[in-house]
């Protein structure tokens, strides 16, 4: 096995940049290695291959928000042309696990059971009709007939903690959950200092509340898993998945059957988001294939993803600051009521990410953090890029513009000011890890003063108060600063496998997931920089669970870190046998030796290529396999940094708002393919002004989402998008493979927050509730007369 | 059933198939995976394909419907041998992340370019207003058929 990674000769030892044309494959943006094959529409996504006899699952969801079932009659629908297979809570053992799709074991509850005799949401399962077409499945719902006994429906938070609220969650199986009496999935809090002395000790303490709501991912692939048995009588799930490790031993479990009797494949994945870590829809068509022996189809349409599948967990926000006079930080204090909706996934570790990730971009000798996460009758929260960063974010970097108005300081120097920095350690770390404490980080990179400079000259921040106040169209200017983490401390481990081939190529066996977020060639560019070869060079699979060795998939930010130093380890052990190797040829000394441009170099002038190499130690000489595995961990997790700045146009008649030019400078590190990284950023940006602009689910008085479609729920398109510019920052980040921190998550939590900030700035009406809609505005505006 | 006859990719069919089958199936169910689904509403785009020339949202017409129509799919489009301009456009231009959308919009811009040669970014935005992506915030897509463009008018102007 391959020991620890060899010293960085790039690394500069302070976090800055080494000289670029040091790296001949990382920090470049080649075609991505699959982006060919998509475009030609040949990527085959779950449902591109589609095995023969396969049986379709539709789902009898529950109308009622909360209700008992006290029977089901399915006597008609087992009649009915196609039907092969029912499910229902009484014929499906309970086996209480989590969705949550985390490592082992789970901080999420296991509060969540294949069916239950309980619906918990409108939308929750109540049955399932495995038939021969889907059309067939529909037919035969619409004949099921259950009997409900409706309960009072729990529709906010502040009913769900309210004293004498029925309870969500009464069944004596789950474990895990905090205060099921109190209907609270989690509660959490961590301190530094004392932060009562910390406001006394204030010139001015200012106390907010901040309620941000329900989001979607919305990947434009549904949820889908495909299932059956292979020829030795294995199960085989081809699931669109982030987690294909994860999905196995869940289905194990909820299946009650031993892990090597599984398989699952990760194929191509149409965007993820967090929503594909949820395992949702594997468990029905593996049981309707266990039980028929037949292949078997679920694919939620996009009203099922909309209502059924996981959502951003909505909360409310209270947050107090104490600070001096100069801006001087003192105090900083974060009160978060969350709303997990019918179960607990990700409940725990979602809302520490709340206080973690977004309280310590700012310094101050006091903290505290409060948190509870409430269950109520409305769609389940989860995993969503940022992971509850952006709530945090939400609360943090507004109340960072009331203060700096109120002491009237540039908000801008009011955040120089306080901000964490290289060689700063972070001061939450210990106190609030992911879901309880954590491990002590230092900053060890750290470009968010280049990002705000480049921001702020790229915006014109110079004509911030400068704009005429008196027409119907106002325009103002806003920023943000942002940080995030690169996988999870202490927990997050992937895997490489690598094996030289005959010409010179190489197989690269990943656990990593690339769900669209370009890991395939991320990965395959740290090792070619690695071993000295091009990118074409390595042929690059990931992931399944038969084939690939383990990785905890792909979330948290983890990927390019975590999974790459691994395949950095793999790449360096794979180069010193081959090295080795011809030294062994040459009978001279290894480390006479330099490998380089897919060859192995003497002093002396004499080469051999890794064809060469690899043909002599598989047929000839001291026969055997060039290859190497690596696994990596890290106790550390450095965060990006970002800093967002945004333009916009309010129209004071018609509440309209339009976002003129939005800039977002990002230090993810050495970016190790930097359209990617500038990619990722848009879609950030993208999806986050969905989140502060458009996107919201609209309940009726019953908890039914009226919303569930993208013609109803708006995520930005084409004509939405404004003109925006995302600017890398190069750091360099010495625990990371070839300088590289993290990118896909950071640029989420900014837009939410910029957009109240810079409407503030162009109206003077705050607001602290998002999505701000042109109607919130409106009325906002009518009622200032 | 019924039976579908038309032109698909340049090639006569004929298929029978379910009454009341949407052309999307029908295509998938014949090989034809590049056309995708992402909403089955018509809100996506994902499932486009080229109708007599013109972009069509495919899961929310009657098969019956295309009978006896052309119709060009992202497989017709161009192929791994011969991959079209604009498919190459979304490769090199860095538009592709998880390429669950990229097919409607390669034939969103296929359409768009029969039409306009020279786009400005305005005609691109509408061309790709009905192509929901999750992943690129559109700026790389709109780049990339900047440079589809692009690339057809310098080769036919060298031509
Ligand atoms: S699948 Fe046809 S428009 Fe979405
Ligand atoms: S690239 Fe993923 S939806 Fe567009």
């Amino acid at each position: 096995m391959a020991d620890e990674t060899t010293a960085n000769p790039w690394d500069t030892g302070d976090g800055s940049m080494p000289e670029y044309d040091r790296f001949n494959v990382v920090n470049k943006s080649p075609r991505r290695v699959d982006a060919l094959k998509l475009a030609l529409g040949k990527g085959t996504f779950t449902d591109d291959e589609v095995p023969a006899g396969m049986l379709h699952v539709k789902m009898l969801w529950s109308p009622h928000a909360h209700a008992r079932i006290v029977s089901i009659d399915t006597s008609e629908a087992e009649k009915m042309p196609g039907v092969q297979c029912i499910l229902h809570c009484n014929n499906v053992s309970r086996v209480p696990h989590t969705t949550a799709g985390q490592g082992f074991p789970e901080p999420s509850p296991w509060d969540a059971l294949c069916f239950d005799d309980k619906v918990r949401f409108v939308g929750d399962r109540v049955c399932a009709v495995a038939a021969e077409t889907e059309a067939d499945a529909l037919r035969a719902i619409a004949t099921i007939k259950v009997e409900y006994e409706v309960l009072p429906a729990i529709l906010t938070v502040e009913d769900a903690v309210a004293p004498g609220a029925v309870q969500i969650h009464e069944h004596p199986e789950p474990t895990g959950i905090s205060k099921p009496e109190q209907n609270l999935a989690c509660t959490l809090d961590a301190s530094v200092g004392d932060v009562e002395a910390g406001f006394a000790a204030s010139d001015l303490v200012i106390e907010r509340t901040y309620r941000i709501g329900y989001a979607q991912q919305s990947p434009i692939e549904p949820h889908i898993a495909i299932t059956w048995l292979d020829e030795d009588d294995r199960l085989t799930v081809r699931v669109a998945t982030q987690v294909p490790f994860h999905s196995r031993r869940i289905l194990a479990q909820v299946l009650e059957i031993p892990v090597a009797r599984i398989r699952v494949i990760k194929p191509r994945i149409g965007g993820g988001f967090g929503v594909k870590q949820e395992v949702l829809v594997e468990d029905v068509p593996a049981l309707v294939t266990l039980r028929t022996g037949r292949p078997a189809r679920w694919c939620l349409t996009r009203e099922e993803e909309l209502v059924s599948a996981r959502t951003r967990h909505p909360s409310k926000l209270t947050m107090k600051a104490g600070v001096m006079k100069d801006g001087t930080l003192q105090a900083l204090s974060m009160e978060v009521l969350g709303n997990s909706g019918a179960y607990g996934a990700h409940a725990l570790t979602v809302v520490s990410c709340t206080g973690g990730k977004a309280l310590p971009l700012y310094k101050a000798p006091n903290y505290r953090f409060d948190a509870r996460v409430a269950y109520t009758n409305l769609p389940v929260g989860g995993a969503f890029r940022g992971y509850g960063a952006p709530q945090g974010f939400y609360g943090v970097e507004i109340l960072m513009d009331e203060i700096a108005h109120e002491l009237g300081i540039d908000p801008i120097a009011l955040r120089e000011k306080n901000m964490i920095g290289s060689g700063d350690d972070n001061p939450l770390a210990v106190a609030l890890g992911e879901g309880g404490e954590g491990f002590p980080q230092r900053i060890r990179s750290c470009g968010l003063p280049e990002c705000i400079t480049i921001g702020r000259e790229a915006i014109g921040w110079e004509r911030r108060g400068s704009f005429d106040k008196t027409g119907t169209k106002r325009r103002g200017i806003g920023m943000v600063a942002l940080m995030q983490g690169s996988g999870i401390p202490g927990v997050d481990m992937a895997s490489a496998f690598l094996k030289l081939n005959d010409d010179g190529s190489l197989n690269l066996l990943v656990g990593a997931t690339d769900i669209g977020t370009g890991s395939d060639t991320i990965l395959s560019q740290i090792a070619a920089e690695e071993l000295g070869v091009q990118l074409e060079d390595i042929i690059i699979y990931s992931a399944d669970t038969d084939l690939t060795p383990f990785d905890t998939g792909a979330y948290a930010s983890s990927t390019t870190y975590i999974s790459g130093q691994s395949v950095k380890k793999a790449a360096a052990g794979v180069k010193r046998q081959i090295i080795a190797a011809a030294a062994e040829i040459w009978k001279c000394e290894a480390d006479e030796l330099v490998a380089a441009d897919k060859a192995v170099r003497h002093p002396d002038g004499r080469a051999l290529s890794y064809g060469d190499i690899c043909r002599s130690t598989l047929y000839h000489h001291n026969q055997h396999q060039i290859m190497d595995h690596a696994s990596h961990m890290s106790y550390e997790c450095p965060p990006p940094f970002a800093a967002h700045f945004c333009e916009v146009e309010v129209d004071v008649e018609t509440g309209e708002i339009k976002v003129l030019d939005y800039v977002a400078a990002v230090d993810c590190g050495v970016a190790i393919h930097p359209t990617a990284a500038e990619g990722q950023t848009e879609g950030g940006v993208q999806m986050g002004l969905g989140y502060a602009l458009t996107e919201r689910y609209c309940f009726d008085e019953k908890g039914a989402m009226q919303n569930a479609s993208f013609a109803d729920y708006k995520i930005f398109s084409a004509l939405d998008m404004p003109d925006m510019k995302a600017v890398l920052v190069p750091t360099y980040e010495p625990t990371g493979p070839f300088g590289a921190k993290s990118v896909s998550e950071i640029p989420i939590n900014g837009p939410a927050p910029l957009l109240s900030n810079a409407i503030f700035d162009a109206i003077g009406v705050r607001f602290r509730e998002a999505p701000i809609t042109p109607e919130m505005i409106w009325r906002a505006l009518r009622e200032r007369g | 059933m019924i039976q579908f006859e038309a032109t698909v990719n340049g090639r006569p069919v004929r298929w029978d198939i379910p009454a009341g089958e949407f052309l999307t199936e029908t295509l998938r169910s014949h090989g034809l995976i590049g056309t995708k689904r992402g909403c089955e509403s018509g809100d996506c785009g994902a499932c486009a394909v080229l109708l007599d020339g013109v972009e069509v949202n495919s899961c929310v017409l009657l098969a019956a419907q295309a009978s006896g129509h052309d119709i060009v799919t992202i497989e017709g489009i161009g192929d791994a041998r011969a991959p079209h301009p604009i498919q190459e456009a979304f490769v090199d231009a860095g538009a592709v992340q998880c390429g669950f959308c990229t097919p409607g919009m390669v034939v969103a811009t296929h359409a768009l370019l029969a039409d306009n040669a020279a786009p400005t970014r305005d005609d691109a935005r509408h061309a790709l207003a009905g192509h929901l992506c999750r992943c690129t915030g559109y700026v790389k897509c709109l780049d990339a058929v900047e440079l589809a463009a692009e690339r057809t008018a310098a080769a036919k102007g060298g031509a």
